[in-house]
């Protein structure tokens, strides 16, 4: 719990541009089936990585965010930036670092 | 107890009576987010049962015995179960790897093969044990291991396979199953995502995302190696964002024509079997993912990629032209043509439903539900190679 309050809190700040309640749901939607068709509904990896709280250690927010709204080229990760924007992105990296 | 011998055995008579089932003409429904599959009748529209406990769904695949009485199912976590179909009971689980793509029945139906990404290889079962046969590992060469992509069975007691890392194809034969033999071919061309085999089994295609166009095997001719089909289609600087990989398995093949999906353009194309040049490129609504061929060639049913997955078009092979464009609901993730095509059945997965068209009037016949359908499977695919 020591180690989680700081974190908590950051996110509690990270959080201040928060999509909408229903916003968060259409992302979280988004990303269980349509992120999920290459990263697993569990997040275990598929096709694309497994995106478990353990594998995004040590990757900042920044990066995260440019890989969702950029892709990454040269591996099969698209641009996601049509259907989001960085708070969005920012919010689903926080949703993917909390463990469940 | 000898006078009531007889009637129980007329009992027990009556009620194998009551029970009987033919399994040729019975479809299963994947539910992917409630590690389920669901058994119908196809004729009657009729769910018969509910089969639980198949772990993670979220993306399966279905082969069947060749007595059409056991469903195999491959899931995402690994998992390959055997369903009793007659019996509508889970036979046996194994948990065979810890992230797998799917699978295939050999020509005699006695082995099951998997492919995995973690490990990345392919597992060979026993059909009727599932006892492990034969491990394969995906190694290239350079110790890593490949994922496995396109698993097919191929004529000749082998399967075809890709790995996805590795860039290269290979055809495992299990002949003898203590001996696996395997023929590699190297730099098919980068990363192929997914393949299929030809209805009679001669060849094998990859489709790749690194490179542009397809790679393609003719098992008739292995010593020819692999030849680039439509090398200069879609540079990698024109491709559109790809939301979900295409899937290849159910390629039309319509007469002199194969059709398949385009990957990073909205088209789906038409290929000539003989001279494996491009005829056409029809354009379409999104990113296809299946291009399924009604059983006799005459059209094609292709569904897309988010964010377009609420559309469904059919082609018209002999004008090669889109004939319609229907919005059956959402999120259509698979499509499974009746054996002989008068029929298709089409997974919604955000409306829980599986809809039924009729292919001739493209009206819809009914509505059966089924929660977060991913996958449709016809035991009819028992006796059809590559799937």
């Amino acid at each position: 719990m020591k180690k989680i309050l700081p974190l908590m809190l950051f996110s509690a700040c990270v959080y201040a541009g928060d999509p909408s309640s229903e916003r968060q749901e259409t992302l979280r939607n988004l990303l269980k089936h349509d992120c999920g068709a290459c990263h697993g509904l569990t997040l275990k990896g598929g096709l694309g990585p497994a995106l478990l709280p353990e594998n995004l250690k040590g990757k900042t927010d920044e990066f995260l965010i440019a890989t969702i709204l950029d892709g990454r080229k040269g591996t099969a990760m698209p641009p996601w930036r049509k259907f989001m924007n960085a708070d969005d992105a920012l919010w689903l990296i926080g949703t993917l670092r909390k463990p469940s | 107890m000898t006078k009531l011998l007889p009637i129980l055995a007329l009992f027990i008579t009556f009620n194998a009576f009551a029970e009987l089932r033919a399994t040729g003409d019975l479809a299963v429904v994947i539910e992917r987010e409630h590690s389920s599959a669901l058994i119908f009748n196809t004729s009657q529209y009729k769910q018969l049962a509910k089969i639980e406990q198949l772990g993670d769904l979220s993306h399966a695949s279905v082969v069947f015995s060749r007595d059409q009485r056991y469903a195999y199912v491959f899931g995402r976590d690994g998992g390959l179960s055997k369903i009793d179909l007659l019996q509508d009971k889970l036979v046996k689980r194994v948990v065979q790897a810890g992230n797998s793509i799917g699978g295939a029945i050999s020509q005699d139906g006695k082995l099951i093969a998997v492919s995995n990404y973690t490990p990345g290889g392919v597992k060979v079962f026993s059909s009727e044990t599932l006892d492990l046969v034969a491990d394969i590992p995906a190694d290239a060469g350079d110790g890593k291991l490949s994922k496995v992509v396109g698993l097919v069975d191929v004529p000749g007691q082998r399967f075809a396979f890709s790995l996805f890392d590795a860039d290269q194809i290979w055809v495992l034969d299990l002949k003898n199953p203590k001996k696996p033999d395997i023929t590699k071919f190297k730099d098919v061309g980068k990363q192929p995502y997914d393949a299929l085999t030809s209805p009679d089994g001669r060849y094998y295609i990859a489709g790749l995302f690194g490179s542009s166009g397809l790679a393609l095997l003719d098992l008739w001719n292995p010593e020819q190696g692999i030849k680039r089909i439509l090398p200069d289609y879609v540079k990698d600087d024109e491709k559109l964002p790809v939301y979900k990989m295409p899937h290849l398995e159910g390629w039309a093949d319509a007469g002199d024509y194969l059709l398949a999906p385009a990957i990073g353009k909205h088209e789906v194309l038409v290929i000539d079997k003989r001279s494996w040049k491009l005829v056409k490129a029809i354009p379409v609504a999104g990113q296809p993912v299946f291009v399924m061929g009604r059983p006799d060639g005459r059209q094609a049913w292709v569904n897309f990629a988010y964010p377009d997955n609420n559309q469904l078009q059919i082609i018209d092979i002999k004008d090669l032209a889109i004939k319609k464009t229907i919005t059956p609901g959402k999120a259509v993730l698979h499509m499974e043509f009746s054996p002989r095509g008068e029929e298709v059945w089409v997974a919604l997965r955000d409306d829980n439903q599986v809809v039924v068209f009729d292919t001739d009037s493209l009206k819809e016949i009914t509505r059966l539900p089924a929660l977060t359908p991913n996958g449709i499977f016809f035991s009819s695919r028992a006796h059809r190679i590559g799937l």
